[in-house]
């Protein structure tokens, strides 16, 4: 795998040194459904003393649109995330997706728009995926959470292949005081969600969120936290189907928990 | 109809076809990225190797032009072949010209591609596939299922009940003693071919050769028993110097099995010379376009004629793992065959492929020559979405275009943005 040499360290060094607050773009899924996990990051940053700003205008970076092929409607959102996120210096999001998107796919949307595409290039260096941001960033790996039990990790595909990012969420679960990670089989597998995948084809979306669960039941794991509320949305409906009582948690919820 | 998920669905509720996937996976997919980790270059090698075919595809009409000439010099015959039929017309002439009538062949998707098998069977020649997977489906009268495990559907059940119907053998369900049937069947076609005809994993421009991987050892047989040679390539597969073809060889064996090198490597640079012991007294060397030309000339999808076809992006392949081969509905499967398929038969024809992926990314970490796959679905799904000229795309229905343009617009305000995910919430509570 490729190193991600995108990350300019610059400017994000200059927020944390003059006090300036960290923006948040909170991820659509979270933002309309999962509010709980925005909650989540707010109080990680709180305990870590920096402060956070959460832009109200903030929608959606336009990966769905993206994804389906619908690049002019895409890059109409894109472009409004950069109008909106363009002056912060350190943007952080808890989806490794939508970091993905900013970062990899912005700079392709834009390749024929010279006001965009260097807009889109620095930006795609000053957005960070949270675990991404605490542990190659801040630094940081115990945040002074705790839960007692056995925790599995799910590796969500863009954060993984896309971002490079594999030990940073299983550092900071190590650091939760309580926590005992336990790797699944395959836990790099896709879990079948892939956007709109899961509503084509839910037959094969189903089948691949069976292996997945499989594989999560057989860890011994009592939660199995990931970085993606896309996939742990998929995994907890599938764990559900089947009976099974282990919880999904997004990786700042299990971060969020106090000693 | 919907071939795809219909298919899909099939093979879903098939627990021994699920458990033969999940081994494959296991087996062949892990074997492939450990193989990686052991190369004595490192596991960067794959992308030194992406540039090296990038260069090669770049310069293909030199390269080609190159190992014809050589070819020629040898001995051997070359005729470029601009589509299927051109092809197929072209081994039927050969087989005419030799009075042949019985053929041997060693695996090769490029045959599958043109459908050279009915064509031959049609002129009443006997051909008889001699890789043990593709003679099982031969036999069962079916198509390979991935690219170089082409019976991996099939279990040794299965097998016992195929050979005790179609070999007269009393029936058994033990692998060594179906294999040693299957080679005491193969023996007498070979002793009694006058053609052999097989594919091409890698040819090289520098020296004029053409080389072919097997663990069976079929293809030494089929190639140097018979009298005539007929060896088919699609277009891409050259490699400009015998360096090149060294680095590209090594890395199919790993994307393909695991291996360091294939159990059985044939280099064939013509027929058999006057100091030579064995070998056929004509070689012919078939150079298929069949649409790559047009991949070619499109600067998005000419990296997809790097590929090798050594199968791992279908070992590792989560969507491939539950759906397997058949469900494709094509020659090539898997994630190489969601690109290459709608390019070579028809973008619109083959739309699921296209859409029915993940973009997981898989398939790039697994390929030996690093092409990005999903890349490449992405700019399919951008040309389905908005149709395309040169490829003759219709776009999707104007309905789903018209709920992009709302969901766009949706977007551009919070105010919009909120009801939509008042919206989400009501559907998944």
């Amino acid at each position: 795998m490729e190193k991600d040499a995108a990350i300019n360290r610059d400017p994000v060094i200059a927020t944390l040194l003059y006090g300036r607050p960290i923006t948040l773009f909170v991820q659509c899924l979270i933002d309309s459904l999962y509010p709980e996990v925005k909650d989540a990051v707010e109080i990680i940053f709180r305990r870590l003393a920096l402060d956070t700003v959460c832009p109200p205008d903030q929608t959606c970076c336009g990966q769905p649109a993206f994804n389906a092929g619908y690049r002019k409607e895409a890059r109409s959102a894109a472009a409004r995330f950069i109008d909106i996120f363009g002056e912060s210096e350190t943007i952080v999001c808890p989806s490794g997706s939508c970091v993905n998107m900013v970062r990899h796919h912005y700079p392709l949307l834009f390749e024929n728009d010279p006001i965009y595409y260097p807009k889109a290039i620095s930006l795609g260096r000053r957005i960070f995926e949270l675990t991404e941001f605490l542990v190659d960033v801040l630094h940081v790996e115990d945040i002074g959470a705790a839960f007692l039990g056995k925790v599995t990790y799910h590796d969500s595909c863009h954060l993984l292949r896309g971002l490079s990012v594999r030990s940073q969420p299983r550092r900071l679960i190590q650091s939760v005081k309580g926590a005992t990670l336990v790797e699944m089989k395959d836990s790099d597998r896709c879990c079948g969600f892939g956007g709109s995948f899961f509503l084509k084809y839910p037959d094969i979306s189903a089948a691949m969120a069976a292996g997945k669960v499989r594989a999560v039941i057989g860890s011994g794991a009592d939660v199995v936290v990931g970085c993606d509320m896309g996939c742990l949305m998929q995994i907890q409906k599938h764990l559900i189907r089947i009976g099974s009582g282990i919880k999904t948690l997004h990786i700042a919820q299990l971060l969020a928990m106090a000693g | 109809m919907q071939p795809y998920i219909d298919e899909a669905r099939k093979a879903i509720s098939n627990p021994v076809l699920q458990t033969a996937l999940a081994n494959l996976q296991d087996r062949l997919g892990k074997g492939a990225a450990a193989a990686y980790q052991n190369l004595p270059e490192g596991p960067d090698l794959r992308l030194k190797a992406h540039d090296l075919r990038m260069q090669a595809i770049n310069n293909l009409d030199v390269l080609l032009e190159t190992l014809a000439g050589q070819v020629q010099k040898n001995g051997g015959k070359v005729i470029f072949a601009d589509d299927a039929a051109v092809a197929v017309a072209a081994c039927r002439k050969i087989a005419r010209k030799h009075g042949v009538r019985r053929v041997v062949k060693g695996k090769s998707m490029v045959t599958e591609e043109i459908g050279l098998n009915p064509a031959l069977a049609a002129d009443g020649i006997e051909v008889t596939e001699t890789d043990l997977g593709e003679y099982i489906i031969q036999l069962a009268e079916e198509h390979p299922s991935h690219i170089i495990a082409p019976a991996i559907h099939k279990t040794r059940s299965e097998i016992g009940t195929l050979f005790a119907q179609k070999l007269g053998i009393p029936y058994c369900n033990d692998p060594p003693t179906l294999t040693r049937e299957a080679r005491k069947a193969l023996r007498e076609k070979f002793l009694a071919a006058d053609m052999g005809i097989t594919g091409c994993n890698l040819a090289c421009a520098e020296t004029g050769h053409i080389a072919i991987l097997s663990n069976e050892g079929n293809i030494r047989m089929a190639t140097t028993l018979p009298g005539v040679h007929v060896a088919i390539m699609g277009m891409e597969r050259v490699a400009a110097t015998l360096t090149d073809h060294d680095v590209l060889l090594r890395l199919l064996s790993r994307g393909a099995a695991g291996q360091n090198m294939a159990g059985y490597v044939s280099h064939i640079s013509g027929p058999r010379q006057t100091d030579h012991q064995d070998g056929p007294d004509h070689f012919y060397l078939i150079i298929l376009d069949n649409g790559r030309s047009r991949i070619l000339a499109d600067e998005r999808f000419r990296e997809i004629l790097c590929c090798i076809r050594c199968g791992a992006c279908l070992n590792v392949c989560p969507v491939y793992a539950k759906i397997g081969g058949h469900a494709y509905g094509s020659t090539y499967s898997g994630p190489v065959g969601a690109v290459v398929s709608p390019l070579l038969s028809g973008v619109g024809r083959f739309r699921d492929l296209v859409l029915g992926e993940t973009l997981c990314g898989a398939c790039k970490d697994a390929c030996p020559v690093n092409i990005d796959i999903p890349r490449m679905l992405l700019e399919l799904r951008s040309m389905l979405a908005d149709g395309d000229g040169y490829w003759q795309v219709r776009r999707n229905s104007f309905l789903e275009k018209s709920v992009w343009m709302f969901w766009s617009w949706m977007m551009q305000k919070r105010a919009r943005y909120e009801i939509g995910a008042g919206l989400m919430k009501r559907i998944f509570p």
